[in-house]
């Protein structure tokens, strides 16, 4: 058991820890776009990319979701997340091709 | 992440608080099942402004109607306030009395009403540029899925101004420490679905 101090200095470290990592993935991705660079693909590829450790990140440094505890939240999380991508993908793909079949762009 | 057990998402109380801290664990996670399920509400909202994406009817789309620079200095807003919320998180559990509390909730409201003010700001542009929610599918796709974020933020600033109210008038009991952590848990969650709204939406419109 450590004391209340160590304790107070340790829960501000992952708020800071949290907002020290947020802001770099959050100017990246603003930079790439605003200044441009890379095929349409790539930069599309870096937001994704920069997006999902990011929200990773607010997991873990601001609702203090871990691998070591509570497994219960994080198993939510991640049945949320399955539920998310089965539909997500479910829809874009079955509308992407329906508007392809209806001879319209699929994307702009 | 500290050495006693942890019972739920977001900052725990701690033992140190007794009796609170047990009754924070079902509480806390009911929340939590609730936020899911708004996850999921988002993220069909999401797939159905990405397969509307090209229905822009002749009208204007992502690049006659975005402002990066705005939308820059509303996710700055957002992070920010992250960060004043987690420090009033941190003012709860160490006990540092109710005025500091309500300072960082009070720099929390406004970084949040910043937001909103600033967003408020964009959507009217976008009206005068021509980007009203009845000119395409596209638009209409996309004032569904991001001023259901903006609502969600609105509600959270209100509950946030209701939750001060409580402290004034009952103190810092155990209704206003299990409001104030789940209202915590809703604010960092809506800056995750924020995330995905400036890089789905703005980014990956403006590439």
């Amino acid at each position: 058991m450590m004391s209340a101090s160590e304790e107070e200095r340790k829960d501000f470290h992952s708020y800071l820890w949290g907002i020290a990592l947020a802001l770099p993935l959050t100017l990246v991705p603003f930079a790439v776009v605003h200044w441009g660079g890379g095929s349409r693909l790539t930069l599309l590829l870096v937001i994704g990319a920069f997006a999902l450790v990011q929200m990773i990140i607010h997991f873990r440094f601001f609702l203090h979701i871990s691998f070591s505890d509570r497994r219960e939240d994080l198993q939510l999380i991640l049945f949320s997340t399955l539920v998310l991508i089965i539909m997500i993908g479910g829809t874009v793909w079955i509308m992407g091709s329906l508007m392809l079949r209806m001879a319209m762009p699929a994307s702009p | 992440m500290s050495g006693e057990i942890i019972k739920h998402p977001g900052l725990n109380l701690g033992a140190a608080h007794g009796p609170d801290h047990d009754a924070a664990e079902p509480m806390i996670f009911g929340f939590w099942l609730f936020l899911m399920s708004d996850a999921i509400l988002f993220g069909m909202v999401f797939a159905t402004y990405v397969s509307s994406l090209s229905a822009t009817a002749g009208g204007p789309g992502p690049r006659a109607l975005y402002d990066i620079r705005s939308v820059f200095i509303e996710t700055l807003f957002l992070l920010a306030s992250s960060f004043t919320f987690g420090m009033a998180s941190l003012a709860l559990k160490y006990r540092h009395g109710a005025p500091r509390l309500i300072a960082w909730l009070a720099v929390t409201l406004l970084l949040g009403t910043g937001f909103l003010g600033l967003e408020s700001h964009d959507f009217i542009t976008m009206f005068a540029n021509g980007g009203a929610p009845g000119r395409s599918g596209f638009l209409s796709a996309f004032f569904d899925l991001v001023p259901l974020h903006g609502l969600h933020v609105m509600g959270g600033c209100i509950w946030l101004i209701s939750l001060v109210g409580q402290i004034a008038r009952y103190g810092i009991d155990r209704q206003v420490k299990l409001g104030i952590m789940r209202l915590a848990l809703f604010w960092h969650f809506l800056d995750i679905v924020w995330i995905a709204i400036f890089s789905v939406v703005y980014l990956g419109g403006l590439t």
